[in-house]
């Protein structure tokens, strides 16, 4: 599974560094739709280059989970006529991997408007994959009448509130936060006092050289307010995460690649398997962004993460569904 | 006293124009025509159209009893809901589906979309 040939040349690589000014941030857009390959050890990233050649640098010890997201199942709009065709495209490029992932994790929007078939196809996709995989809840998997009960129905067992919860696996602690919920009038996404205090107290008995990976929906940083990306109370939450050495921020919901390292904070956000969007301030609003047909599989894709055992390090590899 | 009782008069006839306009709502032709039948200054548009994550137009502003129609002309659902969420709150609106909601009482309701909170608008009620 080779990438695209556009990967970024050594100067994109400082994009990295980018502020969180729209500027910086539009900047940061230019190397989308690309797919490299970056070790974070202690907060500072490097490229190891294109994805052929890095792979050879993770060892078999450790072990790798990717991330899917907003697959949008119901999704039937000109911008992809062909959600499910789609999913089952990224499904396929999991179970056609050398080395299987341990688990997946979904960062939500499974579907569109949380209709019980749209959660089945998902599921009935997802699942043939033949590994575990974790959810959070994107905003459009809670529009059920009862906000959010069918969501929780499938996926709630054993999470807290609106289906938040934390797990360890080969030495990393993992949190998947719910910041969809109670959203306020003029506000981002929100997690919620209720979820904030659990959190703190959740990595209260956590070492600070245990690796951390957080996961949630909406982006946890601020990345265009204009657009309702970010999160209200996202701050707080990355206040809790401060004294660990290597943390791991995974987002969904802009349906597009954006990282962001700040301190000890690596931020990511995800492909979406269901419908491109707009890079911030781009168009008039962030709805579905059309593309040519034969590129539509350019703009959406899965994330890979590898973690290397002992060494603290996280690599992410992102894939177009049109690399083979 | 005239002006006041025709004031009382113009308001009665507006009530009448406008309980037409909600009886009626299922015809929106019938609904336009009656409505400039009766009373011209009744013929602002009582729908909120969604496009581009925004509320068209942002404030608007109807006379006590009217119905507001929200037509979700995005690719992407929205829902309605007031700032408080104690008045109205729509079921999940997808493309071209559509929410209704009749203000009796006059003031000022906030709202917003309840998937997309970025987006607010008013609906002024007067007397």
């Amino acid at each position: 599974m080779t990438d695209r040939s556009d990967a970024p040349d050594r100067n994109d690589m400082n994009l990295l560094s980018c502020a969180v000014d729209r500027r910086g941030l539009l900047k940061c857009m230019t190397w989308a739709g690309t797919g490299v390959l970056w070790t974070v050890a202690g907060g500072v990233p490097t490229s190891l280059g294109l994805i052929g050649d890095a792979r050879a640098q993770v060892p078999a010890t450790g072990f790798s989970f990717m991330q899917i997201s907003d697959s949008h199942i119901g999704f039937k709009r000109p911008e992809n006529p062909d959600a499910i065709g789609t999913l089952t495209a990224a499904i396929d490029q999991i179970k056609a991997m050398p080395v299987k992932p341990s688990f997946m994790i979904h960062t939500g929007d499974i579907t569109h408007l949380s209709r019980d078939d749209q959660f089945d196809n998902a599921q009935k996709i997802i699942d043939s994959a033949g590994v575990p995989v974790f959810y959070v809840p994107g905003e459009h998997d809670i529009v059920d009448e009862d906000a959010g009960k069918a969501y929780l129905e499938r996926y709630g067992n054993g999470t807290k509130g609106a289906g938040w919860y934390s797990f360890d696996q080969g030495g990393v602690h993992f949190l998947g936060l719910v910041n969809v919920v109670d959203l306020k009038a003029g506000g981002l996404g929100n997690l919620g006092n209720e979820q904030l205090e659990w959190l703190e107290s959740d990595l209260k008995g956590v070492s600070a050289s245990t690796p951390i990976v957080v996961f949630a929906h909406i982006p946890l940083w601020i990345v265009y307010p204009e657009w309702g990306w970010g999160t209200e109370d996202g701050a707080r939450a990355l206040s809790y995460l401060k004294r660990f050495g290597s943390v791991t921020v995974l987002n969904g919901h802009i349906h597009q690649l954006m990282q962001k390292v700040e301190g000890n904070i690596t931020f990511h956000t995800a492909r979406a398997t269901g419908f491109p969007q707009p890079a911030p301030g781009t168009a008039p609003s962030p709805g579905p962004m059309q593309v040519p047909a034969d590129k539509l599989r350019d703009y959406l894709g899965i994330t890979r993460v590898d973690f290397r055992q002992g060494s603290r390090e996280l690599a992410i590899t992102d894939t177009a569904l049109s690399a083979s | 006293m005239s002006t006041l009782s025709t004031s009382a008069h113009r308001r009665l006839v507006a009530a009448a124009a406008l309980s037409l306009v909600a009886f009626a709502f299922d015809s929106p032709i019938a609904m336009a025509a009656e409505a400039a039948a009766a009373i011209p200054a009744a013929a602002a548009p009582a729908e909120i159209s969604i496009d581009n994550f925004t509320f068209g137009p942002n404030v608007l502003t109807v006379k006590a009893g009217t119905t507001v129609r929200w037509v979700n002309r995005d690719d992407i659902p929205h829902t309605i809901l007031d700032k408080q969420r104690k008045v109205f709150r729509s079921k999940v609106l997808d493309t071209d589906d559509s929410f209704s909601f009749t203000f009796a009482a006059p003031g000022t309701y906030e709202y917003f979309c309840g998937l997309h909170p970025h987006m607010t608008g008013q609906v002024v009620v007067t007397p």
